[in-house]
């Protein structure tokens, strides 16, 4: 590994800055080992969809923050003239005519475009095998998943193939493909980044997010990520400065431990890793104490009513008329939607489309989608008294560690209990940070530290005590 | 609520709402894998949630509106260029049939 890929982005953009590292020197350095995983096939991860041809031809004046820092995105954001799919064969070819407003501030901060990542199909999987692209590889182990749906992103960033990642999150899909590949992965607030040009899976709940190597890097690049976008009428500006992290202790921070995530559906190796990273709070002066969110048992079923729902109606406007893929010889238009949408959805979204077209059918709506929208309300609720007694909530991120590739595609039901640790701050629209805080059976387990909207500068201030004191080293993904 | 069996018939309905077409050896699985989820979430009709008002949106704004300005949208051409076919500056499809 050369010396270059051991920089963290952080480090990387201050090198350049002063004048030490070239910044096509890093680009090249990352160029070669994602294009070499691409040119692998079958023997390498699987992390890309496309992965850039040459170096920019000019790099942004090294005054910009992040200058000359390359940046692998998540397929499923526009990206001008570059293909973007989002994993689904519906949107072969697609080259989109505007950039995703997440990506266009990170570039304006001076990051160049690496490669697009690959992912589940529209962003609807945990394991990252719903891909049109076939499935990514976990580093770690090769037979395992990487999680998903960030799982190339994940993948990616893991395994040294490029410095950070733009990923998207709807119900944990950058937190649990960043636990189970031992990196950093931050869920923001809902609305504190632009989902402007992310293709759309479930609206009220999508929000883009940093894959990092460590927690400061995952805070410089929500720093220029946020904001209000005229193009977004649910983004909002950011309360305050995101701030670069140094705390080093816990002292007087009241963390809850919600007794519903902490008890059976857990594997046990990770919740021994849990515990011991309770001990590391504890040693740093944290105060932990037991919580209660009665109505988070019910916020997968919430969740997979209302996501559904939304993924339903935001994919109606694949029909074969605008873009993508068209199916032949059609006897009529109606003949022409429906095949089309046959032949490019993959399995999964099919039955995500059929399971939210039927909540929100008549009849069975107010049972299904009504009922599941006050679930919500409840599980919102009770994050709200939750953070009157503390001031965080800590979780483990998922209910296991990586699985074998194939081990739950044929159930979908156990597919989505992955979700069940990330799904009710999602619903909440409060922000969430994974962390890697040790390894069972050899492999990563990830800690999950959620806050009151807005409050991303205390979960990175936390996280980051906590990561120094854990020490978790991540190279061994990265050789 | 008791188990949750979805028939045949109802996964073909949903799917011409959907304007989704399912082969044969699509809607047996299907219907099955649906039933299992929906025998799931329908736990959710163990609460009491009469008094609760729905939650949308967790972001509450109102009245998010820009100044209406005019300004250039997408040429004609950039938003044609990827469709999967052209007429008269338009999107072709195949006739409705009606």
């Amino acid at each position: 590994m050369s010396d270059v890929i051991s920089l963290s982005a952080a480090a990387a953009a201050e090198a350049i800055a002063a004048g030490s590292l070239s910044a096509n020197e890093l680009f090249d350095a990352y160029r070669a080992r994602a294009a070499a995983d691409r040119a692998a096939g079958e023997d390498g991860l699987n992390c890309f969809t496309w992965v850039a041809v040459d170096a920019p031809h000019a790099f942004p004046a090294t005054d910009a923050a992040l200058a000359g820092v390359p940046l692998a995105v998540k397929d499923l954001f526009c990206t001008e003239g570059v293909p973007s799919q989002s994993g689904s064969r519906i949107l072969e070819g697609y080259l989109p005519p505007y950039t995703a407003s997440a990506v266009a501030r990170l570039a304006d901060a001076g990051t160049s475009l690496l490669a697009k990542t690959n992912q589940d199909e529209f962003a609807m999987g945990s394991s990252n095998e719903n891909s049109a692209f076939g499935p990514v590889r976990n580093p770690w182990d090769r037979s395992k998943v990487p999680g998903g749906s960030s799982g190339g992103s994940a993948a990616a960033v893991a395994a040294g193939l490029a410095p950070w990642a733009l990923g998207t999150d709807t119900g944990g899909s950058i937190r649990q493909p960043a636990a189970l590949c031992g990196i950093v992965g931050l869920k923001p607030t809902y609305g504190a980044v632009s989902r402007y040009g992310m293709i759309a899976f479930a609206s009220s709940l999508d929000q883009a997010g940093p894959l990092t190597r460590d927690v400061r890097d995952a805070a410089l690049m929500l720093r220029h990520m946020v904001g209000r976008d005229q193009c977004d009428a649910t983004s909002l500006q950011f309360p305050e400065a995101i701030q670069l992290p140094t705390a080093e202790r816990l002292d007087g921070v009241r963390l809850g431990v919600p007794e519903e995530f902490t008890g059976a559906g857990i594997e046990a190796g990770v919740l021994e890793a849990f515990q011991a990273a309770l001990t590391h709070a504890e040693q740093l002066g944290a105060q932990i104490s037991e919580v209660r969110l009665p109505h988070a048992p019910h916020a997968l079923s919430a969740y997979y009513v209302i996501a559904p729902a939304e993924a339903s109606s935001n994919l109606a406007r694949f029909d074969g008329v605008r873009y993508g893929l068209r199916a032949a010889d059609a006897t009529d238009l109606l003949d022409m939607y429906t095949r089309t949408r046959h032949d490019g959805f993959g399995a999964e979204v099919k039955r995500r489309i059929m399971l939210g077209t039927y909540a929100l059918s008549s009849g069975y709506y107010d049972a299904y989608y009504g009922r599941a929208q006050r679930v919500r309300t409840k599980i919102a609720a009770d994050f709200r008294t939750a953070f009157d007694q503390v001031d965080l909530i800590v979780t483990p991120t998922a209910p296991t560690v990586a699985f074998g590739l194939g081990e739950k595609t044929a159930d979908p039901l156990s597919m989505y209990l992955n979700d069940v640790c990330t799904v009710p701050m999602s619903l909440a629209g409060i922000p969430a940070i994974s962390i890697p805080c040790g390894l069972s059976q050899g492999l990563p387990v990830g800690l999950q530290i959620a806050g009151p909207a807005f409050s991303e500068n205390r979960l990175f201030d936390a996280a980051h005590a906590l990561e120094q004191s854990i020490g978790f080293d991540g190279a061994f993904a990265r050789v | 609520m008791g188990a949750t069996v979805i028939e045949r018939d109802e996964v073909l309905h949903v799917a011409r709402l959907a304007r989704l077409a399912l082969s044969e050896d699509e809607i047996e699985p299907m219907a099955r894998e649906l039933s299992a989820v929906l025998d799931h979430v329908a736990k959710i009709g163990e609460l009491d949630l009469d008094e609760v008002a729905p939650t949308a949106h967790v972001v509450d704004i109102t009245g998010a509106l820009r100044a209406d300005e005019p300004r250039p949208c997408l040429p004609r051409e950039v938003a044609l260029a990827q469709a999967p076919a052209v007429a008269d500056d338009g999107f072709l499809v195949p006739s409705p049939q009606a």
